[in-house]
């Protein structure tokens, strides 16, 4: 695929992801929009450009492993593996309900393609630590990529595993951070301040690219660079907008864990020029 | 003179044997190898060496993530850490998502004596036992230690192993057989049964001596799984005897004596009591010195044996029958 077309591409799956998360999320009348939004478009090029997964093998030892430590943005991974084929698009509609395979957070037992039961903020660059030492002591060539919530990073044991990659020289985990500044009880600077971030994950030994986390093209580029990156652990700074792509919820921390109701859902799909 | 040994020790000796035969155990150590007694692994296997440092938290999760990539990691560190600093951890991504990490730790109980209450571990069994998923196993010796880590080894998913820092007599042979979740009838017995885990069973096995000399006859049991707990043999001594001692190095809530009660209030018949750390905080001293002073030790056991012995009421399901 040409680039162009790849970018083309790419958009489109992007606006794909957010329409069925927000179908998802109003079906269930429960769970995260704002998190997810913002993530959309870095998980859109993970799972339809950069990652070795197999949909119908999706525990084959040599995938790409993704951990979602912001475990509630779950919708977005959800709806990526239902529209990567892991399991019948349907699926997402049973979110949060009994009896589903999405969980209202992500479960490894219950749903193909999730690499790790995640929900409780701080785990994930810990358990990507442990996954990408495994990977390495088999002389596998995958990849652990962490996405993280900048307010997650508040969270102590996030540093203690920052301290152990760089120590292990852990070049096969890439910690992506959705640096949306917005958390459940305001912006980052208010609750706790997170800033320097680049400079923090500097000082812990990691090579750090800051991006556009929406713009596809800086995307694409940023997964090239970090390939060349040799004995650091990577963190891909992404600078996002909660709510990224519904109008309303753009940059409202209300809309972390808010449902639309009929009304807003309707103006949601239109916006994303969705079928309502 | 019987010999002693701490339970660290044994888990230090057995993980090498075990890694030399079995390529996905690794250790994951929180800097305090030399008391956990893991600096021999290190050595031998330092590719299977992780040290993280004073983080265990980080040890715990680090270890869930290895384990998804087909490995065996014990985590090893102090019980007071390695069941409340990294209890959420090992509740959340490593219980719940059924992985098989092991956490091993030492200085269960009052064996840390002299270091204090902050070092003693009395609520950890309790804790795990809690936890759906989680074995919870403390050896009472060295070698039932080293068949113990063996088991854990060899079975599929979380296991809290619990040892002693100070030692601890010798009681079995090294060529005795251990099975997780089965009690060792260690003693037939008619009049009372006493069930003991861990470091306790020999302040058990010494009250036991005192009363047979005395012509009561005491069924002695090292339940050395607190999880799952070994309910038929409960059930079984509790219909011979109808009386039940429980012993522990551990707070009386939660722990072995509330898991035999468990069992007891089904059967409709007994009576038990329950001895370990009255819900309090211990404080530094010589670990028997403790054991005596907080009324867990061999002469507060026969007390508790001569009370039960004195209720007239006889619970005997076979003897009324």
């Amino acid at each position: 695929m040409k680039n162009a077309e790849k970018i083309k591409f790419l958009k489109e799956k992007a606006r794909e992801l957010r329409t069925n998360i927000i179908t998802m999320i109003f079906e269930a009348q429960s769970g995260h929009p704002g998190g997810s939004l913002s993530a959309a478009d870095i998980v859109t090029v993970l799972y339809f450009n950069e990652l070795k997964v197999r949909p119908s093998e999706p525990k084959w030892k040599d995938r790409d492993r993704v951990i979602l430590s912001k475990g509630h943005a779950c919708p977005v991974i959800y709806a990526a593996l239902a529209m990567k084929g892991f399991y019948p698009m349907d699926v997402i509609y049973t979110l949060r309900k009994m009896g589903s395979i999405l969980q209202g957070h992500p479960c490894m037992k219950k749903t193909p393609g999730i690499d790790i039961t995640t929900g409780s903020l701080g785990h994930g660059l810990s358990v990507g630590a442990g996954m990408a030492f495994g990977a390495k002591f088999d002389n596998l060539d995958s990849r652990v990529f962490v996405i993280l919530g900048d307010g997650e990073i508040q969270e102590g044991m996030v540093w203690e595993a920052a301290m152990l990659a760089s120590k292990y020289k852990l070049d096969n985990l890439i910690a992506i951070i959705d640096n949306n500044n917005l958390q459940i009880d305001g912006t980052c600077s208010e609750v706790m301040p997170i800033e320097p971030l680049d400079q923090k994950w500097e000082a812990f030994g990691w090579e750090v690219f800051t991006i556009d986390g929406h713009c596809i093209e800086e995307i694409l580029n940023v997964f090239e660079k970090i390939k060349k990156v040799q004995e650091k652990p990577i963190c891909i700074i992404a600078k996002t907008v909660k709510g990224k792509g519904v109008s309303y919820m753009e940059d409202e921390c209300n809309w972390h864990g808010m449902c639309p109701n009929q009304e807003q859902y309707e103006t949601a799909e239109r916006e994303l020029g969705g079928e309502v | 003179m019987q010999k002693m040994m701490a339970t660290r020790d044994a888990f230090g000796d057995v993980i090498v044997e075990l890694a030399r035969g079995n390529d996905k155990i690794f250790v994951i150590d929180c800097d305090i190898s030399k008391s956990t007694k893991t600096t021999n692994f290190a050595k031998t296997f330092p590719e299977r060496h992780v040290n993280v440092g004073i983080a265990e938290q980080n040890a715990a999760t680090f270890a869930a993530g290895l384990s998804t990539m087909g490995k065996i990691p014990f985590v090893s560190t102090y019980a007071v850490f390695g069941s409340m600093r990294m209890c959420e951890q090992v509740r959340t991504s490593i219980c719940y998502p059924n992985l098989n990490v092991k956490i091993a730790c030492s200085h269960g109980g009052l064996t840390p004596g002299n270091d204090g209450v902050t070092h003693q571990a009395i609520e950890d069994m309790g804790i795990y036992r809690t936890i759906p998923g989680m074995t919870v196993i403390m050896p009472a010796d060295y070698n039932a230690t080293k068949k113990l880590v063996a088991c854990a080894a060899e079975y599929y998913g979380p296991v809290y192993l619990r040892f002693t820092r100070d030692p601890v007599p010798v009681f079995y042979n090294e060529k005795e057989n251990f099975e997780i979740g089965k009690g060792k009838l260690i003693k037939e017995g008619r009049d009372i049964s006493i069930i003991a885990i861990g470091d306790l069973l020999h302040e058990a096995l010494s009250a036991t001596e005192k009363l047979e000399k005395r012509g009561v006859s005491v069924e002695l049991i090292d339940m050395h799984t607190l999880k799952p707990l070994d309910v038929e043999l409960v059930e079984k001594t509790l219909h011979k005897t109808g009386r039940i001692i429980t012993v522990e190095d551990h707070n009386i809530f939660n722990g072995l004596g509330s898991a035999v009660a468990d069992v007891v209030a089904t059967q409709g018949k007994g009576i038990m009591r329950i001895v370990g750390l009255k819900d309090t905080y211990a404080e530094s001293g010589d670990y028997h010195q403790l054991l005596e002073k907080y009324e867990m030790d061999s002469s507060y056991i026969l007390k508790m044996a001569e009370e039960l012995l004195s209720k007239k009421e006889v619970l005997r399901k076979k003897d009324s029958a």
